[in-house]
C-alpha cells in the first residue's frame, strides 16, 4: 500500500515538474533571439543590437513626459515606482530579477503598453532588442 | 431525552453562530451614519442619491485574472465600489486608462469584465456611471472636509485619493472598515 502511494507521489512530482518546466521554457536568450528574427525580417538593413543605443533609448524621453526610466529608474537593477500610482515595480534587469523576460506574452503586453505611454506608438524590433540587450549587460 | 437535548443544543449553537456571522458582515459593511439614516430614504432614492457602493466580494470568490492584472499598477479596486455600467466603460477603454495604456488580451478582458460586472455595486440605483470611484456620491460624502482634513490629501504618503491603501491598509482585500483605517503622517 505504501509502495503504491510512494509511486503515485513520484509520478505526481514528475508531472508537476515537467509542467512547470514547459511553462518557463522561455528565457531572456530565446526572447531576444525571437526579437532578432523579427528585426531581420522587417528591416533589411538590420545590423544587430546595441546596448549603448538601448541605454540611451531607455533613459531619454521621446516627446512625452515619461521615459522608461521614469518608472524603472536609471538603474534597472533597482526597484522602480509607477510614476502615477506610486506602486513599487520589481527590478527589470534579469540579473536582479530572474523572472524578467521569461514569458513572451508578458513581454509583448508590457512593451505594447509602455511604448504607447512613452512614445505614443509601438516600439520597433530594433528598439526592443536594443533595450533588452542593454538590460542584459546590467550586473546585479 | 438526552438525545433531544443535544440536538436542541446543536441547533441553538448553529443559530447563534449564523447570526453572529451575519452581524459581523453587517458591521463590516455599514458605517455609523448609515445605521442612523432612515430606511424609507433607502427604499426610495437610495443612499447618497442612489450612488452607493455594494458589499465586498468574499476572498474565495475573487477572480485570479482580475487580481493579477488589475493589481499590476494599482490595487485591484473592489468591484462593489462602482456600478456595472462603470466597469463596462472602464474595461472598454483600457488602451487609454486614465492616461496610460493598460490594454489586455480579448480573453483576459472578457473574463475580468464579467467578474467586475457580476460583483458590481448592488446598491447603486442612480443612472450615473462614473469612471472614477472618487467621483461617486458615497466616496465624496465619506471623504469630505468634515471627515478628512484637506491637508491629509496633500501628504506625500497619501499622494492621491486613488491611493486607497494609504489609509485603508487592507483595501486590496476590499476591507474599508472604519476600525482598520490608519491615516499616515
Amino acid at each position: 500500500m505504501f509502495r503504491v502511494i510512494h509511486v503515485l507521489v513520484l509520478v505526481f512530482v514528475a508531472v508537476a515538474g515537467l509542467t512547470s518546466l514547459s511553462a518557463s521554457a522561455e528565457t531572456a536568450d530565446s526572447i531576444l533571439a525571437a526579437i532578432n528574427n523579427e528585426a531581420k525580417s522587417s528591416t533589411p538593413s538590420f545590423k544587430g543590437f546595441s546596448a549603448e543605443r538601448g541605454e540611451r533609448f531607455f533613459k531619454q524621453t521621446h516627446g512625452n513626459e515619461l521615459s522608461c526610466a521614469s518608472c524603472h529608474t536609471d538603474n534597472p537593477a533597482a526597484p522602480g515606482k509607477h510614476a502615477k500610482t506610486g506602486k513599487i515595480i520589481k527590478p527589470l534587469a534579469p540579473a536582479a530579477n530572474p523572472e524578467r523576460f521569461t514569458d513572451t506574452a508578458k513581454v509583448a503586453k508590457w512593451f505594447k503598453r509602455n511604448c504607447n505611454d512613452v512614445l505614443d506608438r509601438v516600439c520597433t524590433p530594433q528598439e526592443k532588442g536594443d533595450v533588452l540587450t542593454y538590460l542584459r549587460t546590467i550586473k546585479q | 431525552m438526552l438525545f433531544d437535548y443535544r440536538n436542541t443544543l446543536r441547533m441553538v449553537t448553529v443559530a447563534v453562530l449564523l447570526s453572529g456571522g451575519m452581524m459581523s458582515v453587517a458591521h463590516a459593511d455599514d458605517d455609523d451614519d448609515e445605521r442612523h439614516e432612515g430606511i424609507s430614504q433607502e427604499r426610495h432614492s437610495g443612499k447618497y442619491g442612489g450612488e452607493n457602493r455594494g458589499k465586498p466580494v468574499q476572498p474565495s470568490r475573487i477572480n485570479a485574472t482580475f487580481q493579477k492584472e488589475c493589481s499590476s499598477c494599482h490595487i485591484a479596486y473592489a468591484p462593489g465600489l462602482l456600478p456595472a455600467e462603470s466597469w463596462r466603460k472602464v474595461m472598454a477603454g483600457l488602451d487609454k486608462h486614465f492616461g496610460t495604456d493598460a490594454s489586455l488580451t480579448d480573453q483576459e478582458n472578457k473574463e475580468i469584465t464579467s467578474f467586475l460586472v457580476s460583483h458590481a455595486s448592488n446598491r447603486w440605483s442612480a443612472s450615473t456611471a462614473p469612471l472614477r470611484i472618487t467621483e461617486s456620491a458615497w466616496f465624496k460624502r465619506k471623504h469630505d472636509a468634515h471627515e478628512i482634513s484637506p491637508d491629509i490629501w496633500k501628504r506625500p504618503s497619501v499622494k492621491s485619493p486613488a491611493n486607497c491603501a494609504a489609509c485603508h491598509p487592507q483595501a486590496d482585500r476590499g476591507d474599508f472598515e472604519e476600525d482598520n483605517i490608519r491615516i499616515p503622517k
